[in-house]
């Protein structure tokens, strides 16, 4: 970040619903099917049609606004949002203008590693909208041509609009990946960025530092294109960069200018300019005539509340508080989602150590997932088993490292640690056996001995690798206990 | 009495009675539309054999036993601009003259339900815009009583063929006036429904907020079942009154007692026509001579009508016309000779030097748009067009379409004023009696105003009726108008029945 200016971000986000119908009408919003095929009259916009809303949308819509503590007033509304393109086949699309179903919430974020102070993140608005159809451009063979796919069109889309209230790439990620775990542990999206299921813009400008009081502000460009939120965090990052840039160049501030739209160039890693739609500020909206406005009580309201599920910023303090687990490794958990909360939790219940249940589950339950491209629901071993190998560590019945091949067996197998443990001939050393064998090996090095009697304390290093040998199954915490008390006896 | 005379009740005695087949009444119908259509131009299509295969099979129904519609065997004609699957479906619009609809609007399949007989498609101002049919695309249709004047419209087709005895019933739809002005014109009856009572699902929409479909027959009664028939909740429009359908045609002939009739001061002032005036102040004292209680009220805001209704319904006319864009349905223009086109105004701009020019050029698809549009839509439909989308621009819209909105609701409360003093609002249709072909063409804002009496009921969406209570010293039919509070669709049918009861003027026919 530079310290000539700060940056003003504002991000607009577009999810997709997870309701099995679309908006207005019965047909299947499922994704990959061939094209026009899950289309009917009204999402065809077929002359005479009429649409119908989905009651399910709306009460996503509703669990959303809720979570984001977004303001649900009484009545909302559709609108008609008039304009032209072949992919929209009314003429208009069916949305929300002035009175949306949701306003004024917010949403905190925060980073672990403290890059940033934690902050609420202003929401304007959160209104329910169809999507329109898919136009793939093929210019193959110099004959540019456009084929349209409808099945999208009419899918039900939450718009939600935040404040202008991230100062750098790195929040506006952090307000896109909360907001994401927010929506997956609502279960109101699968937020698939490949799919479309979640599309991102972004308004950005700088305020340039100065020494006069009023600040200096660039223009506005919204940033188009982005299909990751690493790509979104590199838009960011280079558009601002660029803004500065040009204003030193050109002196052009927000008064000079109006907003542009640029379009983020993945491969080349820069933003360009994107041709402007004629007019289009004028979408002619007008209540939907169509449509009757939505009703919705105080006691509706306050039944979705009720019924909302604990949120990801909840967990993680119950999580840092209840189990005594560091932050860092409460962040880190909720952040893989509701499932690896619950498998934690689960494990720290049954092995009553959270402390290591959370190292196991961060380090090599995660190391395993990514290394065979899992979700978590598909993680081979269920709690019952991996709490089987971890007690048979606090029981000392075996190492941290042989525990960690153990582990490894037991995720392409259906048998329990004990069972594997077993195969692999680990057992427990039993107290007099542990005797024998450190009084062995202390005979046997009567140089180490002289050096623990100096106090030289690295010399069991090579006495647990001999003993090791000997009995592999030994414990190596208590084997070292063992020989500086018999050593001081000596 | 020969059976294209009969009203719909009638023919269904005489069907439930065997004493005729329905091939055989639907081939009376579509015998006299051979005859007289020619002259009178109210069908854009015949479906013969259709039809008579559907007679066929309700005659067979009816030999076997089975259980019949409400409409079982009877003919009735349809305004060409509800869906019907399989079947061309054109708002009298060069844009939709091939468009063939893959379903069948509610109210079509509710016919098909109650066994009727669709005998065709009838002639109408394009897309509904207009009030003398003369708007249609691709067809003229003449008032029967003298074919050089206009029947009326939009559903001009639909009042001329029931006034011609092609069929018994017929289906209009009314967005200011569509069904009643050409009713009162065509000397038939035509019921504009409260808005929601009908469903409009299929209905290819002009201005959603006021179209509503409904019945034209010409008599109370037919007016009365067939208005049963295609009633009720449809969960398919949202718009759909869920609120259980009446028997209307069990209720008709009650007389209403006690009835207070409410006439507007403002309705009987400059514009009105002398003979249209008499005719209805002589049907109001055969209601006062019934027991009814004349009173004369006030709806102030009545004045701002047209001026309301012309803002809201190009306002949603525009929006509901835009998919007809060449791309997704409608005319396409004819793509090769476009590209030429503008290659050469390109070349031509290039020459010039004209560098902003070239900038500022149509793309392909905008040009596609634009004149696929301008080929296929008629003058009115563009000029509503235009006007639509002028009144909801960005800044215009509060000092246009929101206030027009607010005038609305100032509208619809006089009415609910009024009702609270009188059970009915009488007065003329129209102001005039039908006019000639040609005369009105080049001045819109005259045409306009034949709806002067009328719109308010669909910006207030009640229930409004026009029967045939008298002729012109010229021999022309006079409408009535009564209007009732929402959902009282049974007052205005009993009132009715009432009037035709004591005199005979919708037993009148034209001489073909």
């Amino acid at each position: 970040m530079s310290d000539n200016y700060d940056i003003i971000i504002g991000l607009e986000v577009h999810v997709q619903l997870a309701t099995k119908t679309k908006l207005f009408c019965r047909c299947s919003t499922k994704f990959g099917a061939s094209p026009n095929t899950q289309t009917c009259p009204v999402c065809l916009g077929m002359p005479g049609s009429l649409p119908v809303m989905n009651r399910e949308a709306f009460a996503l819509g509703l669990k959303t606004a809720c979570a984001l503590n977004l303001n649900v007033p009484r009545f909302t509304k559709w609108d008609r949002k008039n304009y032209y393109y072949p992919d929209l086949p009314k003429g208009y699309q069916i949305s929300q203008f002035d009175l949306p179903m949701s306003e004024d919430g917010y949403l905190w974020i925060s980073d672990p590693k403290e890059q940033f102070e934690a902050k609420k993140v202003g929401i304007i608005r959160a209104h329910l909208e169809e999507d329109a159809g898919k136009s793939m451009h093929d210019e193959a063979a110099g004959k540019a041509d456009t084929r349209i796919d409808l099945n999208r069109t009419g899918t039900p889309l939450l718009e939600i609009v935040s404040q202008p209230d991230m100062r750098s790439p790195l929040e506006a990620k952090a307000y896109l990946n909360e907001l994401k775990l927010i929506l997956t542990y609502l279960g109101v999206s699968d937020c698939n960025m490949q799919e479309g299921s979640l599309r991102v813009d972004a308004n950005v400008n700088l305020h340039i530092k100065s020494d006069d009081p009023h600040k200096i502000a660039t223009p506005i460009v919204e940033i188009k294109n982005m299909n990751s939120f690493r790509a979104v965090e590199r838009a960011l990052a280079y558009e601002a960069i660029r803004q500065y840039d040009e204003w030193q160049e050109t002196g052009k501030t927000i008064k000079d200018a109006p907003k542009t739209t640029r379009g983020w160039d993945d491969q080349a890693q820069v933003t360009r300019p994107q041709r402007e739609k004629e007019d289009s500020s004028d979408y002619r909206y007008f209540p939907d005539p169509d449509l009757a406005p939505v009703i919705t009580t105080e006691e509706e309201v306050e039944a979705v509340q009720q019924a909302l599920c604990e949120l990801p910023m909840a967990i993680r303090e119950r999580l840092h508080d209840g189990y005594g687990i560091p932050a860092y490794d409460a962040d880190v958990i909720v952040n893989q989602g509701i499932v690896a909360v619950t498998y934690f939790e689960d494990l720290a219940l049954k092995t009553g150590d959270a402390k290591m249940s959370s190292n196991w589950v961060q380090q090599d339950v995660l190391r395993v997932l990514k290394e065979r491209d899992l979700e978590f629901d598909q993680f081979p071993i269920t709690v019952e088993r991996l709490s089987g190998l971890l007690k048979a560590i606090m029981n000392k019945e075996i190492d941290t490292t042989r525990a960690k091949d153990v582990f490894t067996q037991m995720l392409d197998s259906e048998k329990d640690a004990p069972a594997i443990m077993q195969e692999m001939g680990i057992e427990k050393v039993d107290d007099s056996e542990l005797d024998n064998l450190v009084k062995e090996i202390l005979l046997a090095n009567p140089k180490a001995v002289e050096d623990l009697k100096n106090g030289v304390q690295k010399a069991v290093g090579a006495l647990i690798g001999q003993a090791k040998k000997k009995n592999p199954n030994i414990d190596p915490g208590t084997f070292r206990e063992k020989c500086l008390e018999l050593v001081k006896d000596m | 009495m020969a059976l294209y005379e009969a009203s719909a009740t009638q023919l269904l005695s005489q069907l439930e009675s065997g004493e005729v087949t329905s091939v055989e009444v639907t081939k009376a119908c579509l015998d006299r539309i051979r005859q007289h259509d020619g002259a009178v131009g109210a069908f854009l299509k015949v479906m013969d054999e259709k039809a008579l295969a559907q007679a066929a099979e309700v005659d067979r129904k009816r030999k076997a036993g089975e259980e019949l519609g409400l409409l079982a065997g009877v003919p009735v004609a349809v305004k060409d601009l509800l869906c019907t699957e399989g079947e061309v479906t054109t708002c009298a619009s060069k844009m939709l003259k091939d468009f063939v609809p893959p379903y069948s609007s509610t109210v079509i399949k509710k016919l098909q339900a109650a066994d009727a007989v669709i005998v065709g498609k009838t002639n109408m101002d394009e897309f509904a815009m207009g009030g003398s049919t003369e708007n249609s695309a691709l067809g003229k249709t003449r008032n029967p009583w003298n074919t050089d004047l206009v029947p009326g419209g939009s559903s001009g087709g639909a009042a001329a063929c029931l006034a011609a005895q092609m069929v018994p019933l017929s289906i209009g739809t009314d967005t200011g006036g569509s069904i009643r002005q050409p009713a009162s014109f065509c000397g038939v009856v035509g019921l504009k429904p409260t808005y929601g009572r009908v469903s409009r699902f299929g209905l290819i929409a002009f201005a959603s907020s006021l179209d509503q479909i409904g019945p034209m027959a010409r008599t109370a009664e037919d007016t009365a079942l067939f208005l049963e028939a295609m009633s009720g909740h449809d969960p398919q429009d949202s718009t759909s009154a869920n609120v259980p359908c009446p028997l209307f045609s069990k209720t008709v002939d009650q007389p209403l007692e006690g009835l207070r009739i409410g006439l507007v001061k403002e309705h009987f002032g400059e514009g009105l026509d002398g003979d249209v005036e008499k005719a209805v102040r002589e049907a109001v004292s055969v209601y006062e001579k019934l027991g009814a209680k004349v009173v004369d009220i006030s709806l102030p805001h009545n004045k701002y009508g047209i001026a309301t209704y012309y803002i809201i319904a190009p306002s949603e006319a525009s929006s509901n016309l835009a998919r007809f864009d060449g791309a997704h349905y409608g005319h396409r223009c004819d793509e090769a000779t476009m590209l030429e086109e503008l290659q050469k105004e390109k070349d031509a701009l290039v020459a010039a030097g004209d560098e902003l020019g070239v900038k500022r050029m149509d793309t392909p698809l905008i040009r596609m748009y634009r004149q696929s549009r301008a080929e296929g839509f008629g003058p009115e439909v563009k000029r509503r067009i235009m006007l639509g989308t002028y009144t909801l621009s960005a800044g215009y819209y509060d000092a246009f379409y929101l206030k027009a909105l607010k005038v609305r609701r100032l509208i619809r409360e006089d009415y609910d004023k009024a009702f609270k003093t009188v059970d009915l609002i009488v007065g003329p249709t129209a102001p005039n009696p039908a006019f000639a072909a040609g005369s009105k063409t080049n001045d819109p804002l005259a045409m306009y105003l034949e709806d002067l009496y009328t719109v308010t009921a669909n910006l207030a969406g009640i229930p409004a009726m026009s029967i045939p209570c008298g002729f012109t010293s010229g021999g022309l039919p006079v409408g009535l108008h009564m209007q009732a509070p929402a959902l009282e669709e049974d007052r205005l049918l009993r009132a009715a029945y009432m009037f035709q009861k004591e005199t005979d003027w919708h037993a009148k026919t034209p001489s073909l």
